[in-house]
């Protein structure tokens, strides 16, 4: 990650703030996302690790629904060929992780406001656990979602395959995610939970590192 | 007069099992006006992308020199300027926000001079601040000249050139050609007998069939 | 030819042993099976079941083996064998599936309860799923390949994080799961020389009919697009 990264990414923030490709239908998103769970739930109390497993499911099908336009935009357009033109493969992938990274974290953190305001059962008692995974969950789905994203946008059909090829991808970070979840719930100590951080560390790291090695097969056609 | 050479090995192109063309060999290695030519379909387009690096080739490869010194992969954008029809810039964006993004992303400092002298010379300067998606299929041509030639790149590779241009347009076209190849390589990849005129040396692609 | 012969007498004998030898408390000639309480009669699944998910195994680690050649060399016919080995690792992994959810119907009185290889299997069953869909999206032969190798590469390096979670998040049932001794017929695993012996055999011969099955797997598939080609030529 350097400054032709960091420059590429202010290109897709300047490019996304003029045509709202990703945030309009993510905000919608969440919001038709949470009021389904609230339609569903009606007036039943559930407990919290439900509302913990619930959580990641509206994160997971949030991202489905935006992350991928980083670089399916780009492929609709035809303008993959001006970036390969202007960039090598690594400033692209780490460009388009930076703006997927910094979209998964405003998205989920609306999306935990809004949940902790509207499920009474989502009460966190070690704040510190749910923010450690939080940040770490966040940055193995960017990583994950953008290497995918990158797949499917050289692939034929787009949309429908985004969900069906990232879920077994994120499936260990989703379930030690939500296992961590719900620890920050239940209120365990770090020291019981670190066997989950550490898989979650190292899944981010696996797939940072396996995104950069293998992003080159896909850019280059 | 830069010293920059590029030559290809033994390459073969095959999409799938349907071979594009095979041990292709040339070296251009003085500046100068070099073209491919070749009927529809016979993979002109596909030979130039290989040489910008935008697509890997199937057995040998291309090797770029600058002062005899092979240019690393990662490194090879920023050598080369690229026209062809099929290339889209940013709509969204003006002229003038698409080259200065291009600058930052390449890593290169904007050099803002030689825009301005690139925008007057291609007519474009009074529409510089307009979004791209109002210009016409013509205007749209000529900033992808500007875009290939804002980094004062070693290598200009022009597929096409002069596609959805007006004569005017054609002739400011012939004379950049022209300049350019006095001190770079200038590679043009078309079937149209103007464009391919001030070659000093052509590849033809049905020689390579088998 | 011969080894055709020698694999059909081998995959006979084990298909009947290890259905039609008894299983007795106290076994006392070569062709009983020990009684393992717990499992019973249930224990012959082990010749059949456990192949098919060994086999499951390889072939799709096979197939991930090809997508790396692949990668490296960008020759198609490593592409077509990885496709041969994927097909039949999808059919063993439903194969093994369906004849663990049966046994466990019996064994531990339902179909499905996300036991650690239960839910490794399931993940398998997703991630193939999810490559084969992938494949059946793009037209052209070479980004097919490009694109379903590197695919294929991203679900391999996540098999070691399902090794790790799934035993923390799931209890064991199977026989000879290391973590669980309470929950369902769990059991220390007690087989006699014989029932190894069939059991072994078992396992080489699937094998042997694995590779073989593989073999005219791909070479059918390049002859179809071999003969594809010359018709379209003409």
């Amino acid at each position: 990650m350097n400054s032709k990264s960091y420059s590429l990414f202010l290109k897709d923030f300047k490019s996304e703030l003029r045509t709202r490709y990703a945030i309009n239908a993510l905000a919608m998103f969440i919001i038709v996302a949470i009021s389904v769970i609230l339609f569903s739930v009606g007036n039943e109390k559930i407990s919290p690790s439900l509302t913990g497993g619930l959580f990641w499911v509206v994160i997971f099908f949030t991202a489905m629904s935006g992350l991928s336009r980083a670089f399916v935009s780009e492929e609709e357009r035809g303008t993959s060929l001006t970036l390969q033109l202007i960039a090598a493969p690594s400033t692209v992938y780490a460009g388009k992780l930076i703006f997927n990274i910094i979209l998964v974290f405003v998205m989920n953190t609306i999306i935990a406001i809004l949940y902790s305001a509207i499920f009474e059962a989502f009460i966190i008692k070690n704040f510190w656990l749910f923010l450690a995974s939080f940040v770490l969950g966040n940055i193995g789905l960017a990583v994950s979602s953008t290497i995918i994203a990158a797949i499917i946008s050289k692939a034929g059909a787009k949309g429908t395959l985004y969900p069906v090829l990232s879920f077994p991808i994120l499936l260990p970070l989703i379930l030690t995610s939500v296992q961590l979840t719900l620890f920050a719930l239940d209120g365990i100590s770090f020291e019981r939970a670190k066997f989950e951080l550490a898989i979650v560390v190292s899944y981010d790291v696996i797939m940072l590192t396996a995104s950069f090695m293998l992003f080159d097969f896909i850019w280059k056609e | 007069m830069t010293n920059y050479s590029i030559e290809a090995v033994e390459l073969n192109k095959s999409f799938g099992r349907r071979l594009i063309f095979n041990d292709l060999q040339f070296k251009f290695d003085k500046s100068g006006i070099y073209g491919i030519s070749g009927p529809n379909g016979s993979g002109k387009s596909t030979l130039v992308k290989i040489i910008a690096g935008i697509i890997g080739a199937s057995k040998g490869k291309i090797i770029h020199k600058l002062d005899n010194k092979e240019i690393a992969e990662e490194n090879l954008h920023n050598h080369i300027g690229f026209v062809s029809p099929y290339l889209v810039l940013y709509e969204e964006f003006s002229t003038y926000e698409n080259m200065k993004l291009f600058a930052e992303i390449r890593g290169t400092k904007f050099n803002g001079d030689r825009v301005d002298y690139l925008l007057e010379k291609f007519l474009l300067y009074k529409r510089k601040d307009d979004l791209l998606k109002t210009y016409s299929s013509g205007m749209k041509q000529r900033v992808k000249f500007i875009f290939a030639l804002m980094h004062s790149p070693e290598l200009l590779i022009l597929d096409e050139p002069t596609s959805n241009l007006d004569d005017e347009g054609k002739n400011s076209v012939y004379e950049l050609i022209k300049e350019e190849g006095q001190k770079n390589i200038v590679l043009i990849a078309s079937n149209e007998k103007n464009d391919l005129e001030n070659c000093s040396d052509i590849v033809y692609l049905e020689k390579y069939k088998n | 030819m011969i080894w055709k012969i020698f694999l059909f007498l081998l995959l006979a004998f084990v298909s009947v042993a290890g259905i039609a030898f008894p299983i007795v408390e106290n076994p006392s000639t070569w062709y009983q099976f020990p009684l393992i309480p717990g499992l019973e009669e249930n224990a012959k699944i082990i010749f059949f079941h456990v192949p098919t998910a060994w086999l499951t195994v390889v072939a799709f680690f096979m197939s991930t083996l090809y997508s790396f050649k692949y990668l490296r060399k960008k020759n198609l016919d490593d592409d077509v064998k990885s496709y041969a080995a994927a097909q039949l690792g999808m059919i063993f992994c439903i194969l093994a599936t369906v004849t663990g959810a049966v046994w466990a119907k019996f064994a531990w009185g339902s179909y499905w309860s996300w036991d650690p290889r239960q839910t490794s299997i399931f993940a398998l069953l997703l991630i193939y799923g999810a490559w084969f869909a992938l494949r059946s999206s793009i037209e052209s032969e070479e980004k097919r390949a490009t694109l379903s190798s590197v695919y294929s590469m991203i679900a391999f390096v996540t098999v070691p994080f399902f090794i790790f979670i799934m035993p923390r998040i799931m209890t064991g049932l199977h026989p000879g799961s290391a973590d669980d001794t309470n929950a369902g017929p769990v059991i220390d695993f007690k087989m006699n020389g014989n029932m190894q012996l069939i059991f072994f055999l078992s396992l080489i011969g699937f094998t042997i009919l694995y590779f073989w099955m593989w073999n005219i797997g791909y070479r059918s598939i390049l002859l179809r697009e071999k003969l594809n080609k010359q018709l379209i030529r003409g």
